[in-house]
């Protein structure tokens, strides 16, 4: 066969992992990919996966990031659990990511970076590329002298060497964009946008990239080319690729729009919740305004003093900034100020694995507090689902005066999927319970009176005569807000607070689940596993399993409907990624029969690890 | 707003019962703030009172403005937040020697350093009071409390050099019993733009009593303080017979008429100086080789950051008049189904 006799083989779906140095460009490859495939309309899971260290020592095993693409013509929700096709740009990169590709897969690599040296740093004591030894036998290998392609390609710059080597990563972005037909213009388009300003940078990438491109045109290695159609989205609407920290700050300017406000920030920078600081910083002519604080304690604590002067204030942090942030929740639980606690997730405990993901702060955020505390938790299940939860966290807040702790995590943080953007109008209002007014208050103002529907007490406008009140951590009287010692009134505050939160369930809809309404196994998620706890229903019921699967937005309080639900399965599968934090709590709240399934590797759990434990739960 | 509305130091007071100590300072320095805010005009309901944790901290409860009793150490943080939040709101934080400088000494730096336009004051008795009696970071070395029963070993702060340090645009010290250097002082952190830091040296009349007896007392008073006024020599004592020269950078006390030095040697006092040098040294003057310095020591210009954080987003909302936030949803790249 020749390349006369190529053929093009249709595909439903590939999961395709770029793997190389930090310094090599890896996520700027993977998001031009993901946007390629985006535009050429496939439905998208990304997974990026990259050390902490910024530039770990090049080679070695350490620096080696990555970024997993999976783009189909039907619906996913995961960014798949093994590689259909690997690019591996060093010996560390093909070390670390060869246990992800599947058996026959498509492995290329990078020839020039298989030194002696490179080799030694990945643990190699022989060059797996040599024809003569078996260690790749299992793979389609395509060999491509990336480092070398590249430099002749830019041979007439007058790039630096180390700018020369540093565009390597367009030439695999150019090869892949062969192999899987997508269109080139809109790339080039892409990465015009990426360098706008660093013209000399654009057009040597781009020379690189379609270097690459035609070098797949051209070799006889490549027999083969890929298409993967369009997905066909049942929803019909406009669409766009979005991330999950953007789409975070999106429905928190969204909610403010809604609630005629404009939003305060008070953040520190720390991995993975940093992206969203950066991207509100961005919005200020919508009204944001971003506050880069000494520390977690004074973020949250500008936060608190921004509620209490009207604006919708917001937190942003991961969890050690959570574990700092704890004394001044509790303040705002006291002074039922309406903030927002975004905590995206990583590995824990202490610094634990900054770039990794994890589900293990859900009990941080349920009661890592002095006292009794309570306040509402929800948590995304996606990257575009992030979008609607922190929106639905600032209407929580802000109806019933309550601090709200959103939680997202390192997974959907990074990851991007297609979203049907929603028009402004769909959204639902707002309505805080502000006064800007004494009218209704002949003798004084009093701070703790109560909304009989929702308990909320009421927002003054500060500044408004008449209104002047004092807030503080120490027990009010109810009503009054006046400092109280009174064991009555302090049991009383204490069930108070309790059925304020207790009752924003009166507000949510009806569980959804995903399969019957009764049957053998129900599997319970929250977050970031949702994708893999929905694909794993799916394939189960596919094969006739009585499998349904129900997933937690709100987490405190719980949907009201949830107990019986639990109760009509033989048995429910808890699956998360930490030691069993949900399964601790549904466990304290309802009976029922149920076993968890935990892998605490601060990566996603695989689709078919949850098919294996519900397979082994099952009844028949 | 009636601009006629004229107010009395008891439109300032709360119904609340005061909780001090009898005898605590921080009863005058209530009564000075409910007679300073009476006469600058600014109505109770533009004023927000923002504390700690501490004796000091109970302030905004006696207060009739908006008052938020916060948690310990983070009253700055609060602060700046709201201002942020509520520009136009006159911004006092109330906090102690152990709050500010020990607990939150992080966010006291921070908040001078941004410039942030708030009034702070710090009230200094050198000891925790409310935990009953433990040493402060303003305690002497050797203080014998609860805590240390064979003596304190840590070198104290001098809350003025902390500030001088963190490139405080406004710095002040005023002492309990000074109610007419207290007026003077409060009037001018009140009207300066950006954070006005005030010492105020404040007796606790339970745990640390006489702790500023030597600069305090009204009959050592005049001899153990200067009072410090822009463009005035310093010139202090009883008679008014002392004055401090500066020899190089060294300060040194003499006496006006004696070894040929007169009125014109003393240091004529600059707090528009922008250099922080002198700045620091007045903030090392201790008692007894030099007299303590009380009024405005520093109040300089430097941009005020809530107003910059103002003046960012109505730029940007200036150039970007015609951006929806339907486009921002949509963003660059979209499609169609």
């Amino acid at each position: 066969m020749n390349i006369q006799q190529r053929k093009t083989q249709e595909l439903e779906s590939v999961v395709v992992r770029f793997a190389g140095d930090s310094g090599d460009g890896m996520q700027l490859t993977g998001s031009q990919f993901t946007m390629a495939s985006v535009l050429a309309g496939n439905d998208i899971a990304t997974f990026p996966d990259f050390p902490a260290e910024i530039r770990a020592p090049a080679g070695t095993l350490a620096g080696v990031s990555g970024f997993q693409l999976h783009f189909s013509s039907a619906e996913i929700f995961t960014p798949g659990d093994e590689v259909d096709v690997l690019v591996a740009m060093n010996p560390a990169a093909l070390a670390k990511n060869l246990p992800f590709l599947k058996e026959h897969g498509v492995l290329v690599v990078n020839r020039d970076a298989f030194t002696n040296r490179n080799l030694k740093m990945a643990g190699f004591d022989h060059d797996p590329l040599d024809e003569e030894v078996t260690d790749l036998e299992a793979y389609q290998v395509y060999r491509v002298d990336l480092g070398r392609l590249t430099r002749d390609a830019l041979s007439d710059t007058d790039l630096t060497t180390k700018e020369v080597e540093r565009c390597k990563n367009f030439f695999a972005l150019g090869l892949m964009c062969w192999l899987y037909e997508r269109d080139i213009s809109l790339v080039e388009d892409e990465v015009r946008m990426h360098f706008a300003g660093k013209e000399r940078y654009a057009e040597a990438n781009l020379k690189v990239f379609k270097s690459g491109y035609n070098f797949g045109e051209n070799s006889e290695q490549f027999l083969i080319r890929y298409s993967v159609p369009a997905a066909r989205p049942s929803e019909k609407g406009t669409y766009r690729n979005i991330q999950g920290n953007e789409a975070l700050g999106m429905g928190l300017i969204c909610a403010a729009h809604k609630a005629g406000k404009d939003i305060f920030l008070g953040s520190y920078p720390i991995t993975p919740a940093s992206d969203i600081l950066h991207f509100l910083s961005k919005q200020k002519h919508h009204g944001v305004y971003t506050f880069q604080a000494e520390d977690e304690i004074a973020a949250v604590c500008a936060t608190i003093g921004a509620a209490w002067g009207n604006q919708l204030a917001v937190t942003t942090t991961s969890g050690p900034g959570m574990a700092l942030k704890a004394e001044a929740i509790g303040l705002a639980v006291m002074t039922e100020l309406p903030i927002v606690i975004i905590d995206v997730q990583r590995g824990g405990p202490s610094t634990g694995l900054p770039t990794k993901t994890e589900q293990s702060d859900l009990l941080q955020a349920m009661y890592g507090r002095n006292g009794e505390s309570p306040l509402a938790v929800l948590a995304a299940r996606s990257p575009s689902d992030a979008f609607e939860t922190a929106f639905e966290a600032a209407r929580i807040a802000m109806t019933y005066m309550v601090p709200v702790i959103m939680l997202s995590d390192g997974f959907i943080a990074n990851g991007a999927e297609p979203w049907r953007v929603p028009d402004l109008s769909e959204l639902p209002a707002i309505e805080p319970p502000e006064i800007d007014s004494d009218v209704d208050f002949p003798d004084g103002f009093q701070p703790y009176t109560r909304d009989p529907k929702t308990l909320a007490r009421p927002w003054p406008k500060l500044g408004t005569p008449g209104l002047e009140h004092r807030l503080g951590g120490i027990e009010k009287w109810d009503v009054t807000g006046h400092i109280s010692y009174d064991p009555d009134n302090h049991h009383h505050m204490t069930l108070q607070r309790q059925a304020r939160v207790d009752g924003i369930a009166d507000s949510l809809p009806p569980t959804q689940i995903d399969g019957a309404a009764e049957g053998d196994v129900l599997m319970v998620s929250w977050g970031s596993t949702y994708g893999a706890c929905h694909t794993a229903t799916l394939l189960l019921q596919q094969e006739g399993r009585s499998v349904s699967h129900v997933h937690l937005r709100w987490l405190n309080p719980l949907p009201k409907d949830l107990g019986d639900i639990l109760a009509r399965f033989n048995t429910v599968v808890v699956p998360e990624i930490n030691n069993g934090q949900l399964f601790q709590v549904l466990r304290a709240r309802f009976d029922f029969n149920g076993v968890r399934y935990n892998r605490v590797g601060g990566v996603p759990l695989q689709v078919h690890d949850l098919q294996n434990v519900v397979l082994d739960n099952l009844s028949s | 707003m009636n601009e006629q509305r004229k107010f009395k130091p008891k439109d300032f007071s709360s119904d609340q019962d005061v909780r001090w100590c009898p005898g605590c300072g921080d009863y005058a320095i209530l009564a000075g703030v409910h007679r300073a805010l009476a006469k600058q005009g600014i109505p109770p309901e533009q004023i927000a009172v923002v504390s700690g944790i501490g004796c000091s901290s109970r302030f905004p409860y006696y207060m009739s403005t908006y008052g938020f009793h916060t948690i310990h150490g983070r009253a700055p943080a609060f602060a700046t937040g709201l201002k942020i939040a509520k520009p136009n709101m006159q911004v006092w934080v109330v906090t102690g020697d152990g709050d500010a400088l020990s607990i939150g000494g992080n966010h006291f730096i921070h908040l001078l350093r941004r410039n942030v336009d708030v009034n702070l004051m710090l009230f200094n008795n050198r000891i925790y009071g409310l935990t009953k009696g433990q040493y402060s970071p303003t305690s002497e070395v050797g203080k014998r409390t609860k805590s240390t029963p064979l003596g304190s070993l840590d070198h104290p702060f001098k809350p003025v050099q902390v500030a001088v340090g963190a490139d405080a645009t406004f710095i002040a010290r005023t002492i309990d019993v000074d109610a007419k250097c207290m007026q003077e002082v409060l009037a001018a952190a009140a009207a300066h733009k950006g954070t006005s830091f005030v010492e105020i040296l404040q007796n606790c009349n339970i745990f640390n009593d006489g702790a500023w007896e030597a600069i305090a007392a009204k009959q050592v008073r005049a001899d153990n303080t200067v009072h410090l006024k822009h463009d005035e020599p310093m010139i202090f004592g009883r008679e008014r017979d002392k004055g401090v020269r500066l020899v190089g950078l060294t300060p040194q006390v003499f006496t006006v008429g004696e070894d040929g030095l007169t009125e014109a040697d003393a240091w004529v006092h600059d707090a528009h100086d922008e250099d922080p040098v002198r700045s620091l040294v007045l903030a090392r003057f201790e008692t007894p080789a030099l007299p303590t310095p009380v009024g405005v020591i520093r109040a300089i210009s430097r941009p005020v950051y809530d107003a910059g954080v103002h003046a960012q987003v109505d730029g940007a909302k200036a150039d970007a008049a015609d951006a929806s936030l339907q486009d921002l949803l949509v963003g660059r790249r979209s499609w169609q189904v």
